[in-house]
Order: C-alpha cells, then sequence, then structure tokens
C-alpha cells in the first residue's frame, strides 16, 4: 500500500512535469495565451468606459480575464486532454500503468494549474497596471480561500470532463467547443453574475467559477459586496461542496468509463 | 510447469457499426469475431511469437493480455494472475510497445520522456536514470538524449517508443509488431536489444506478434499462428518448418496477372498455393506446396497452358511463411 501510494504520487509529480515544462519552453504559446487575453479583456473595459459603466466594473473584468485563463486551460487541457492521449497513443500507456488513473488526472491538474498561473498572473498584472485597477481587499485569507477553492472546483469539473470525454472522439472536441461560451456568459465574466437573475446565477453556480469570481469580487473591490449574487460565507460552503463532489463524482466517472471502454473496445480506437 | 501467459477458451468479438455485406463481417450478425477459443500457453523465459496476417486477432489478444480489453468470454492468465479479475495485479509485471506507435509529448526530451513513464512505475530516480543510459547506450541514441520528442524523425520516435517499454524492466513484455515500419537498421536495433534483454534475466518473458515470419523465425522459441481469431498450430519455427519436410516449396514469377489465380492452386499434386502481385515489379509470386517435387511439371504446364510466361523457378527450403500457407491455403499477404 505504502508503495501504491509512493507510485501514485511519482505519476502525479511525472505528468504534472510536462506542463510545468510546458509553461515556458515554446514561447510561442506567451503570445497566444496571453496577449490575446488581454485584448480581449480591453474590448469589454473600452465598451464599459464608453457606456460610463461604474468605476469598479473594469477592475470585475480584468478579474474575469484572469480566472478566463484558468477556464480555457480546463477545457482544452483538462476536459479533452484524454481524447488527445487517445489519439497520440498515450492514453493506453497509462491504462497499463500500475497506477491510480486519478493520478494522471491529478498530475494534469496540478500541472495545468502552474502553468495557467504563469498566464493568469501576467494577465492579472498586465491588466491592472494599464487599466489602473484600485483593490480593497477586505480579507486576504478568505480571498486566497476563494481562490483555491475555485480553482479545485474547476480542475474538479475538468477532471470529470476528462473521464466522460475519454471514450469520445471528435465529439469531444465539439463538446468543449460547446462549452467555451456559453460559461463565460453564465458564469459572469465579464459582469457581476446577479445581473442574470437569480434563478440563471443560481443554475449557473454549479459552475465553481461563478461562486468563486462572485465571491473574490466581493472580497477584492470596494463596491464588491453590493454587486455580489449571495452571501460570501455561504458562497464558500458551496464552493467546498462543489469541490469535493467533483473530486469524488470523476473518480467514480473515470472508473465506469474505463469498465466500458475496455468491454466495447473503445479505449483505444482511435480516429473515431 | 510455471506458464507466463495462459489463455483458455478465450473468445473476443467486435460490435461492426454497419457492415456492408454479410460476407464482410463473416455474416456474423453484424459482429467480428476477433479471438475465438484462443488457447495459448507461454513458459517463463520464453520468446514467443504470434504471427497471422492483418486483422487475425493478433492485436486483440496482447491487449486482453495487458487489461486494456475485456474478452467476451474464457479466462486470460498472465504470471498466473486473472487479467479480468486482478488487472491492477497483472499491471505490475508488464508493458507494452506497439510498433508504428509513438509516445510523450513533444515538448519533452528524449531523457525527460523516459523518465517520466519510468516514474509511473515507482522506479526511483536513480535507477531510471541509469536504465535510461544504458537505453541510450545500447540503442544509440545518446546524441538525441537533449533532443525534444517534437524534432525526432519517425523512426527515431518509434525507437524512443520502444525504449519507454523497456525502461520499467516488465517481467512480461508484448511487443506488438515492434519493427513495423522501421527503416532496416533500426528494425536490426532493435532485435539485437530484443535478444539481449532476453538473456540478461531468464525469468523475462516475451510475447511478440509479428507478420515478418522471418523475424519470428530469428527471434522466437516457439510460435503460435493465427488467423481469423483461431490459433491453429504452436511450436518452435524449426519444427514447425519440418512438419513440410516431405513435401516441396517452389516459387514461380509469372507476369503480373490478376484474374484466375485460384486454378492453379487445383493442379493435381498441388498441397497448397498462394500469391503475391508484386505491382512495382509487374511480377506476380506464386508460391506452390506440392505432396512431391514431380508435380512441378505438372504446374509448369498449366502455367504455359494459361499463356503465362515463367519469368523464373526456384525450390525453397520451406519457411514460416510456407507453414502459414500450407495451414490455411493463402499467403499472409493475399487479400482474400
Amino acid at each position: 500500500m505504502k508503495t501504491d501510494l509512493k507510485t501514485n504520487i511519482k505519476a502525479i509529480i511525472a505528468r504534472a512535469y510536462v506542463r510545468v515544462v510546458a509553461a515556458n519552453r515554446e514561447p510561442s504559446w506567451w503570445f497566444t495565451e496571453t496577449l490575446l487575453p488581454i485584448l480581449s479583456i480591453a474590448a469589454y473595459v473600452y465598451v464599459y468606459k464608453a457606456l460610463n459603466a461604474p468605476e469598479e466594473y473594469t477592475g470585475f473584468v480584468i478579474l474575469g480575464g484572469t480566472i478566463s485563463a484558468y477556464w480555457i486551460f480546463v477545457l482544452w487541457g483538462m476536459a479533452a486532454q484524454f481524447y488527445w492521449e487517445k489519439e497520440i497513443g498515450n492514453l493506453e500507456l497509462y491504462m497499463i500503468a500500475p497506477i491510480s488513473r486519478m493520478s494522471i488526472l491529478l498530475g494534469m491538474a496540478s500541472g495545468g494549474m502552474f502553468l495557467a498561473t504563469t498566464r493568469a498572473v501576467f494577465v492579472f498584472l498586465v491588466g491592472s497596471l494599464i487599466f489602473k485597477v484600485d483593490f480593497a481587499i477586505i480579507s486576504f485569507p478568505k480571498l486566497f480561500l476563494v481562490f483555491v477553492l475555485t480553482l479545485t472546483g474547476l480542475y474538479g469539473l475538468g477532471m470529470l470532463f476528462s473521464s466522460l470525454f475519454m471514450l469520445y472522439g471528435r465529439e469531444a472536441w465539439h463538446g468543449v467547443t460547446l462549452l467555451q461560451e456559453p460559461v463565460h456568459l453564465m458564469s459572469g465574466f465579464f459582469f457581476p453574475v446577479k445581473n442574470l437573475g437569480f434563478a440563471v446565477a443560481l443554475g449557473a453556480s454549479l459552475i465553481p467559477m461563478t461562486l468563486g469570481l462572485d465571491a473574490m469580487r466581493q472580497l477584492a473591490f470596494e463596491a464588491g459586496p453590493k454587486s455580489g449574487f449571495i452571501n460570501v460565507n455561504v458562497e464558500i460552503g458551496a464552493l467546498v461542496v462543489l469541490c469535493v463532489f467533483f473530486l469524488v463524482i470523476s473518480k467514480y466517472a473515470l472508473e465506469f468509463m474505463e469498465k466500458l471502454g475496455k468491454k466495447e473496445g473503445r479505449l483505444t480506437l482511435r480516429w473515431q | 510447469m510455471n506458464f507466463a501467459v495462459e489463455t483458455f477458451d478465450l473468445n473476443r468479438t467486435f460490435k461492426l457499426k454497419k457492415a456492408k455485406n454479410k460476407k464482410e463481417n463473416g455474416n456474423n450478425n453484424g459482429k467480428l469475431i476477433a479471438l475465438e477459443n484462443a488457447n495459448i500457453k507461454i513458459h517463463q523465459g520464453e520468446l514467443f511469437g504470434l504471427l497471422g496476417p492483418n486483422g487475425a486477432g493478433k492485436t486483440t489478444l496482447i491487449k486482453i493480455l495487458a487489461t486494456l480489453l475485456l474478452p467476451d468470454s474464457g479466462t486470460a492468465l498472465v504470471d498466473g494472475i486473472d487479467v479480468v479479475k486482478y488487472p491492477e495485479k497483472v499491471r505490475r509485471l508488464i508493458n507494452m510497445v506497439s510498433g508504428g506507435e509513438h509516445c510523450g509529448y513533444g515538448i519533452l526530451t528524449v531523457r525527460e520522456t523516459l523518465w517520466m513513464f519510468s516514474q509511473f512505475y515507482g522506479i526511483s530516480n536513480k535507477v531510471a536514470h541509469r536504465r535510461i543510459d544504458e537505453l541510450l547506450d545500447i540503442l544509440k541514441m545518446e546524441e538525441f538524449a537533449r533532443t525534444k520528442i517534437g524534432k525526432l524523425s519517425t523512426g527515431l520516435r518509434q525507437k524512443l517508443n520502444f525504449m519507454r517499454g523497456f525502461v520499467c524492466d516488465p517481467k512480461i513484455m508484448f511487443l506488438d509488431e515492434p519493427t513495423l515500419g522501421l527503416d532496416v537498421q533500426i528494425a536490426r536495433d532493435v532485435r539485437a536489444y530484443i535478444r539481449t534483454w532476453m538473456k540478461e534475466n531468464p525469468e523475462r518473458t516475451i510475447l511478440m506478434t509479428t507478420h515478418y515470419m522471418a523475424e519470428a523465425d530469428e527471434l522466437c522459441d516457439r510460435v503460435a499462428i493465427i488467423d481469423k481469431g483461431k490459433v491453429l498450430v504452436c511450436d518452435s519455427p524449426q519444427t514447425l518448418k519440418k512438419s513440410l519436410a516431405g513435401e516441396a516449396v517452389f516459387r514461380i514469377e509469372v507476369p503480373l496477372s490478376v484474374n484466375g489465380m485460384e486454378k492453379f492452386g487445383q493442379i493435381p499434386g498441388v498441397k497448397q498455393f498462394a500469391y503475391e502481385h508484386k505491382s512495382h515489379l509487374g511480377r506476380t509470386e506464386l508460391k506452390f506446396i506440392l505432396e512431391e517435387e514431380s508435380a512441378i511439371s505438372e504446374v509448369t504446364e498449366c502455367l504455359s497452358g494459361n499463356g503465362s510466361k515463367i519469368i523464373s523457378l526456384s525450390k525453397m527450403e520451406p519457411s514460416l511463411e510456407d507453414v502459414f500457407v500450407a495451414l490455411v491455403g493463402r499467403g499472409l499477404k493475399d487479400e482474400n
């Protein structure tokens, strides 16, 4: 058992290593993953300025753009990842290794968090400096807690999608594309989610970013609580539940899909 | 007797999406039979070859043994462990290399890739790097150790994949067409390594699939010939070839001809007949297994009567491919 744990930890580190290395080894990725999001953020900021929206909206957009970097990585680097792994021949190598498949997912997630953080920090700092964002942080520990919970929940969701998409072919790719923009809207990336109305915001809260972003805005900006969806403490509690739920359910989904794949012969079937 | 691999009446079918016609899927209600009552026994320390044409069921068998696929029925044991009931235990003992495949991520170097895969087997960094150095040396890849795998040629990436399989030093190795698509020199390196690896430790076992009969002849202690999911015969290459000792094997080359080949199999004295069109040479190669050498005159007469000009005629020592032809009545590369 001890050896198994050690092997699984080694597997997590090894799989995460790929993404840690990838953070800096390909300079062209920096361009698409940092400069382009800043352009997108700038567009929203200028729209708000043109409409004379409250000043804090600029900060909301910067924060949304920062978290957006994680969402894009969760979609393309987690949800669709097992599909890519299958196509390039790695999935079967993971499946025959004497490790828990969750180790691979955790490695992908932790490495992905590091990789996305390098981009997110850049977007956050550059965006905040260019647009002179004023922060009024109410509680650093709470803000940090919300950030960690948001990422955990988000990557847990990515792990769940990864399991579900494992047996899919190109449908996985289409599925990811379908999720990208609607979630940008529903989670209130560039505006307070409260504006969508209670029912829609509640539904969107199944995605950890919705509550995470809302809580971070409430904790980081003076006008944040005024435009908040629900109480920050309630949001923290809900995020904890979502984190546990996604991590546990992704484990079972992965086991189920693996069994199904082995039964139907789709685990290693490519070019579908 | 310790068996590294044992299978008992192993069956596996695949559902076909849309069969164009009944003939195409073997008239099995939209199902393709990949394995039918397959029984093999591989001794510990043996280099065992599984031979057969494409679609014979070789890869299906390996995938079941490697815990990637479930059988419909039957039992498969690896080192005495049931692959369906205890896949986790089996995975500690095995590894698999599929020829023509790549592994890893283009952004990692060769050394990093091998290290990453070694970690999935819990190997310490020190041991992993020592093995990586050995593999890089033996397989002549040292100069590429720091090269990103995205920049390697296809052949070198396949070689890397081969090394990846051996870096964890498994007790039982499954090699699925390990030299597929490799150039002559790389394939030679790979075969040499397989021999060395087996010699180093008598407890190691390899199950290798191939449709290169010469490769199996050169490497394997025993081989099983498989066709359409059925194991037809299993013995040492020498014994299998000896089984054709009383028969004469002739190879005849004629100008490329496509039609009417089947009738040559009905010539008196012909036990089995196979052919292969070599379009790039403008020739068709005919292989006859004759009950007696004297029957060759009947064959040449029939060919002349058919208007086929004989380009070359040679008597051959029986090969494993001839054993296959004798067993199934067609060559490995025949379409039917």
